[in-house]
């Protein structure tokens, strides 16, 4: 049994779309294959401390919220930078992912500084892209694998030229609306507007992501293969989802 | 601009929409008229409501404004005739429906989308508006909970001074959009025995509206409405006008509590469980009496209120009973486990998941409910409706066993197996969104077992 370490975010500021839904898909997956997830708040004023956490989770807020918790963020961004460098991963989730880029110009047009973990800056615009989406994503090579959810947002993120996205939009807006991409990856650290929440119809990035906290916690480069679950509840609940975004897409609000 | 039809001739080709949408079996036509004069020409609607020789009232809230509506309504039938849009309709085109079949009615009441109410504010300028609570809800059809607050602000400001805001002084929102505006109202409650230890995970309001300082709750009831005080000093709850003190819950059977108003107190006894229904209550009451009602008749009503369409209700089917309680948002849904619990732990559970758009499409929000009480107790659940197997992902990864979970997408047949797992003399509980319960209304009814919504 290997203890995973989750550092959580603000979980009292950036929770709006239903963020703890992912952190119980992290904790019973891991148990079920006989580890324990160990999940610390990381509020306001609370110190990270790199090597602490195997795993940095950042919720969804809504721009009040972003508000409140960005300059907090940014005292913490020279620790997580560290962390990050030793192999920490990250999965940060809508405002969280907007606030990982370099800044973030609210729709009512504060602008916040980000912590810049991710090489994107996001603009909010005028109308909301709300709806299902479907992407397709290779986070290993070769291994083609579909992320279903729901994105509801007024920011456009635009991605550094050469940056990699989480995945390729099948249905739905993604990051911009326009670029047919949405999310950012860099090494172990996610970024995505995808909620629903997103780990529970997308049990392989749970999974991908306890294996990158385990390589963390063990010390290992390559990370750990995970003994498969049967996901069969997992499986028909991504086929509804992906049905959704390819029947009804998003719209704009 | 456009010259618009006579309003006469636009009031006969809705009402024979109406007329017709009900005898081809399309539902109760309670809001196609009205869409249709919403589209002829929405200026028609103001020149509606002012036939009304009382004026109007409105109602809104996240959660409570049907039954709000429908306990004010029956408060007041004794000494107005109302207009009321009762089914439910509550866009604008609903509440031009009610205005069209408003007869010789001579008050508007009516219960208000919460998108909507800035227009109506301004189309039917009502004599009081009653706001009942603003939670998390369906984030994909208004936006951000801030985005309404603010539109609410500004429907607030907008009112003509005569007019009356009786307002949920609980909720931090409510009470700052209220603040410093002459005749309004402050409602809530007052019992920290009835308080939840902590505040919900799905609370959302619960930063100081000036600051941003996390309030220091002396009691928090539902969500985040309960007795909130900035630290710092910036913003508390107003003092309260009319108040539910001294409140008992009786499970899934009632509730009771002191009504204080500035005429007097009375105790009432509710027909109906749950401290969401308290706070219903005296909604209804606070707004019952800035529109003229007395304590006797406001006592009467309530007393006399059994409940509003669909949201808790009990049918029996042979030697069994069903209870129907709605679910919509995490702080509705957070309530009915609450009653339930109260209740007696169900063993047997049907919850139907729809995410159609009157559901909320984005069907995130049950992660935020607290279905966990309910789990020590429950034997089996049949999750329901078109989001089936995301329900009952949501069980199983709030720990419930796989081999207690029944997936069964069509709502019939999942209520037909949660009745088969039902011993007789025994209550099958079920839990739907908004569309799935008008789905089994139709089930029930076409069984004989439910009147349609429209008859009643």
């Amino acid at each position: 049994m290997t203890t995973i370490r989750v550092g959580h975010l603000y979980p009292d500021y950036l929770n709006i779309y239903a963020d703890r839904g992912n952190i119980a898909v992290l904790t019973r997956r891991a148990a079920w294959r006989g580890h324990e997830l160990e999940v610390t708040a990381l509020g306001m004023g609370d110190a990270v401390v790199p090597g602490a956490h195997d795993l940095y989770y950042v919720g969804g807020g809504q721009d009040r919220e972003q508000l409140l918790v960005a300059d907090d963020l940014v005292r913490k961004a020279e620790a997580l930078r560290e962390a990050v460098d030793a192999g920490a991963a990250v999965l940060a989730v809508c405002g969280g992912y907007q606030l990982l880029g370099r800044r973030y110009r609210g729709f009512y047009g504060d602008d916040m500084p980000g912590i810049g973990l991710l090489p994107l800056e996001t603009v909010a615009g005028e109308r909301r892209m709300i709806g299902d989406v479907l992407l397709e994503c290779e986070l290993e090579p070769g291994e083609r694998r579909t992320l279903a959810g729901f994105e509801n947002h007024a920011g456009r993120t635009r991605l550094d030229p050469g940056a990699e996205p989480l995945g390729r939009v099948l249905a739905g807006f993604g990051n911009d609306g326009e670029s047919g991409f949405e999310g950012c990856r860099a090494g172990r650290v996610l970024g995505t507007y995808l909620h629903g929440p997103l780990l529970p119809r997308n049990a392989w990035l749970a999974d991908w992501l306890l294996a990158q906290a385990l390589a963390h916690r063990l010390g290992t480069d390559a990370p750990p293969r995970l003994e498969p679950l049967a996901d069969g509840l997992e499986r028909r609940a991504q086929e509804v989802s992906a049905a959704r975004a390819r029947s009804r897409g998003g719209r704009y609000a | 601009m456009r010259p618009h039809p006579p309003l006469a001739l636009e009031i006969a080709a809705a009402r024979g929409v109406a007329a017709l949408s009900r005898r081809v079996g399309a539902g109760g036509g309670t809001t196609i008229p009205g869409k249709l004069l919403a589209e002829l020409d929405r200026g028609a609607i103001d020149r509606l409501a002012t036939r009304l020789g009382a004026g109007t009232a409105v109602v809104s809230a996240t959660n409570g404004k049907t039954t709000t509506t429908a306990m004010a309504a029956e408060i007041l039938r004794p000494r107005y005739r109302l207009a009321h849009n009762a089914a439910g309709a509550n866009l604008v085109s609903g509440v031009a429906s009610a205005l069209l079949t408003a007869g010789d009615a001579d008050l508007g009441l009516f219960e208000v989308d919460e998108a909507a109410l800035p227009e109506l504010v301004e189309r039917l300028r009502p004599r009081s508006v009653c706001l009942g609570n603003l939670f998390r809800d369906q984030l994909d059809r208004y936006g951000e909970l801030e985005l309404i607050a603010e539109r609410w602000r500004g429907a607030a400001a907008q009112l003509p001074e005569s007019s009356r805001l009786v307002y949920n002084a609980d909720d931090p929102q409510l009470a700052a959009a209220s603040q410093g505006r002459a005749g309004s109202v402050a409602f809530g409650l007052d019992d920290p025995r009835v308080a939840r230890p902590s505040l919900q995970h799905a609370a959302d309001s619960k930063y100081c509206v000036h600051c941003g300082t996390p309030y220091a709750y002396a009691a928090a009831y539902v969500g985040h409405l309960g007795d909130y005080r900035c630290p710092r000093g910036d913003h508390a709850r107003p003092p309260l006008e009319v108040a539910a003190r001294d409140v008992s819950l009786h499970g899934l059977d009632r509730a009771s509590f002191l009504l204080d108003t500035p005429d007097g107190s009375r105790r009432i006894e509710l027909r109906l469980p749950g401290l969401y229904n308290v706070y219903n209550a005296v909604a209804a009451a606070a707004l019952a009496r800035s529109l003229g009602a007395g304590l006797d008749e406001i006592v009467a009503g309530l007393e006399r209120f059994s409940a509003a369409f669909g949201r808790f209700e009990r049918l029996a089917v042979g030697e069994k009973r069903i209870l129907l309680l709605l679910i919509k948002n995490p702080a509705g849904a957070n309530e009915a486990v609450r009653t339930l619990v109260d209740g007696g732990q169900p063993a047997v559970l049907v919850v139907a998941l729809n995410d159609e758009i009157a559901d909320g499409r984005d069907v995130s929000w049950i992660w935020d409910v607290d279905f966990e009480p309910l789990l020590p107790g429950l034997d089996r659940l049949v999750a329901s409706g078109g989001r089936a197997a995301e329900l009952a992902l949501r069980f199983r990864y709030g720990g419930l066993g796989e081999s207690a979970i029944e997936v069964e997408p069509d709502l019939g047949n999942a209520l037909d197996r949660g009745l088969e797992l039902t011993p007789d003399g025994g209550e099958l509980v079920v839990l739907p969104t908004y569309t799935a319960m008008l789905g089994l209304q139709r089930l029930l009814s076409s069984r004989g077992l439910a009147e349609p919504y429209w008859e009643r």
